[in-house]
């Protein structure tokens, strides 16, 4: 068995620094089998949570980007309508009857896998990753709830594929539309916040290592307060990152030495014209003259 | 104080850790948490796969595995420390009587979860035998410890359950005038744009895998969401009546509905108005709606709604509709920027105005003139008869 600690360690050496809250819903969810909702601000890192654990287990890390009208011929299975006309052309001329045309044709060959049923028919579970749930409509959480209670999914024409392996599922939301309570509760949920200074530098300093203590604290300093700003969108940690890698490569030692530079590089952190107007010069000086 | 002296200690005929974590779940359900057996089941399960003598440990698990929301996640702390940690007294019993009865209300799992309502809601049937005025408040007691008394009126003096029947006919004519053809879900249909593959493959196959009959494949129609936020000020008192009535037939139409009263706060209320019993859940709403009748602060309440409720009920497929009079204490600007803020999610806009029915009126309320820019549909509503006659309009939207 292992201990919720060990794993938080464990994703702390391949990158990710996990709070405790997150750490222990990682280790219920995935003792018990159960899957992780996880929910928070775009940016907060919650994508990279599944990317890490895929990594971590050295397994695959299968995706469903979810949006408005995704359905199951995208999340589940398809048929190959192309080789199916071609197939059928081919036995008509070899005179076969219609029933076995029919039997060859809605056979495994010419299923194309979407990403639910791949994640259920790997060897190894997979760590299946059902991006912003929250953006695909009800219909499709609905039979999203039926596929994670049994891991089974039923194809009409072939039957019932029972899971080979049970994949580690980790669903994101953050907030586009309400999800519904059965999804709730079927699942184990961790509110990933962003994150308080300490844990932000620690994963500052496992992403970029290359970046001195003092230029590190006033990064973290800086972006932190410019979040406490009322801004559009709030950079998110993956913007923090590339804010430090700007920083970085243009040979920046001290966020106040130079003013017009440090104006430039905030095309990484703001994203909106609206938020690019709200912090001007004057601004982006004073917050980096708090963090100095 | 080290921390096993603020544990709770049980009385000892509480049998073990599994009675103790069934108290505390009756704790989270009377404190507005909806949790069923399965949960319980669940968090014994996970207790088993954690060291749980360390109350870090238990804390954090029965966290992940009880709390669902942000807001649960928020309250979570202080409803553990209230029950595990205060501070050595001895708690009489674990599994007190009122969770008891309480947990026959809450929701299985196996029931519908989006149709159904609260277990807390239950209690404010007029015939529920007196549970004691501590369990009757509703949202839950540390809840409903800070609500305020100031100047509660009684909806119900003001409503009819016939309003709200009538209400109901007109609220379900409007819904269905705002459909609109944005689905982006194709749905096999006779007649329709794109070809439907697995059906035409089928049929091809009795024609020699040549597709002779294609068969078709369409985005249906499908329904617009309604937010509706009612202004509930003092000047807007004479008009409560059809717009409560509308507010609450319009939720009982489509339950997708949206629901705010707002005057110096704005509240939710579409979870009260999903009550099956229409008088119980004004009587919900009267209970959430303290400051009924007071001053009102327009551009406050429609920048709150758009920064907080509107990120995540308000997309492109809702229409909001505004029941004000306009008459601000904001600042005007501030309505006009918490409007733009909130088109920008994509949604359209209805303003009803009572007092646009007036002959003469113009817009001269300073918060309205700033809101006009920003409005797809500025109308008069001031009875139900005047709502039922926007049908057109609306269809236009």
């Amino acid at each position: 068995m292992q201990d919720w600690k060990t794993l938080q360690t464990a994703l702390s050496d391949h990158g990710y620094v996990a709070s405790p809250d997150l750490a222990m819903a990682l280790h219920i969810a995935g003792t018990l089998g159960r899957p992780l909702l996880l929910e928070g601000a775009a940016g907060v890192g919650k994508t990279e949570v599944a990317r890490t654990l895929a990594t971590m287990l050295d397994t695959e890390l299968i995706r469903l980007q979810c949006y408005e009208g995704l359905d199951a011929a995208q999340a589940i299975y398809e048929w190959n309508y192309q080789r199916q006309l071609l197939a059928i052309r081919a036995s008509a001329e070899d005179g076969h009857t219609g029933q076995e045309v029919e039997q060859r044709i809605f056979s495994e060959d010419f299923l194309l896998e979407r990403p639910l049923l791949r994640a259920i028919r790997r060897p190894i579970p997979p760590v299946l990753l059902i991006d912003e749930i929250d953006r695909a409509d009800e219909e499709f959480e609905a039979y999203l709830l039926e596929i994670l209670a049994d891991f089974q999914i039923t194809v009409p024409e072939l039957g019932t594929i029972t899971a080979i392996s049970r994949p580690h599922v980790i669903l994101t939301a953050n907030g586009t539309r309400d999800l519904s309570d059965a999804l709730r509760r079927r699942c184990i949920y961790a509110y990933v916040e962003y994150p308080d200074r300490e844990t932000e530098l620690a994963i500052l300093a496992k992403r970029c290592p290359e970046i001195e203590p003092t230029l590190a604290g006033q990064i973290v300093g800086f972006v932190q307060a410019l979040r406490r700003e009322d801004l559009e969108k709030v950079p998110g940690v993956a913007e923090m990152l590339d804010f430090a890698a700007a920083l970085a490569g243009l040979g920046i030692n001290d966020l106040s030495q130079d003013p017009e530079t440090l104006q430039a590089t905030l095309v990484t952190l703001l994203k909106t014209a609206a938020d690019r107007s709200a912090v001007p010069m004057e601004v982006t000086a004073r917050l980096a003259g708090r963090v100095a | 104080m080290s921390p096993s002296t603020r544990i709770t200690r049980f009385a000892a005929r509480d049998p073990g850790v599994g009675a103790r974590l069934s108290g505390f779940m009756g704790h989270l359900r009377e404190n507005g948490f909806r949790l069923g057996v399965a949960e319980t089941d669940t968090a014994l399960q996970a207790l088993a796969h954690i060291h749980g003598i360390d109350p870090q440990e238990v804390r954090l698990a029965l966290k992940a595995v009880c709390a669902g929301s942000e807001q649960e996640v928020g309250a979570f702390d202080d409803l553990f420390d209230s029950f595990w940690m205060n501070h050595g007294r001895v708690r009489q019993k674990a599994v007190s009587t009122t969770a008891s009865a309480e947990a026959q209300h809450s929701r299985s799992t196996r029931e519908d979860a989006t149709r159904s309502t609260g277990g807390a809601g239950r209690q404010h049937a007029p015939d529920d035998p007196g549970e004691g005025d501590s369990a009757s408040e509703g949202t839950g007691k540390l809840v409903a410890s800070r609500i305020r008394q100031m100047m509660k009126k009684d909806l119900r003096e003001m409503v009819s359950p016939q309003d709200i029947r009538a209400a109901e006919v007109i609220a379900r004519r409007l819904g269905t005038a705002m459909r609109d053809r944005r689905s982006r879900r194709r749905k096999a249909a006779r007649k329709g744009a794109t070809i439907d593959f697995r059906r035409t493959i089928r049929a091809s196959i009795a024609t020699g895998g040549d597709p002779i009959r294609l068969a078709r494949k369409n985005r249906p129609d499908r329904p617009v969401r309604i937010a509706l936020l009612c202004d509930v000020s003092g000047s807007m008192l004479p008009y409560a009546r059809p717009f409560l009535a509308f507010v609450a037939g319009l939720m009982r139409a489509d339950p997708a509905t949206d629901a705010y009263l707002f005057h110096t706060r704005l509240v939710r209320i579409t979870e009260a108005l999903r009550d099956d019993d229409p008088l119980r859940a004004l009587n919900r709403i009267t209970l959430l709606a303290d400051g009924f009748g007071g001053g009102s602060r327009i551009g406050d309440n429609l920048d709150h709604f758009a920064r907080t409720y509107a990120r995540r009920f308000v997309d492109g497929r809702t229409v909001v509709v505004i029941l004000s009079d306009g008459y601000d204490s904001d600042a005007p600007e501030l309505t006009g920027q918490a409007l733009s803020r909130l088109r920008r999610r994509g949604c359209r806009i209805v303003w009803l105005n009572p007092l646009k029915g007036w002959d003469g009126y113009e817009p001269v309320a300073r918060g309205m003139a700033a809101a006009l820019p920003h409005l797809d549909l500025f109308a008069a509503a001031n009875t139900l008869e005047s709502l039922a006659a926007l049908e057109t309009e609306l269809a236009k939207l």
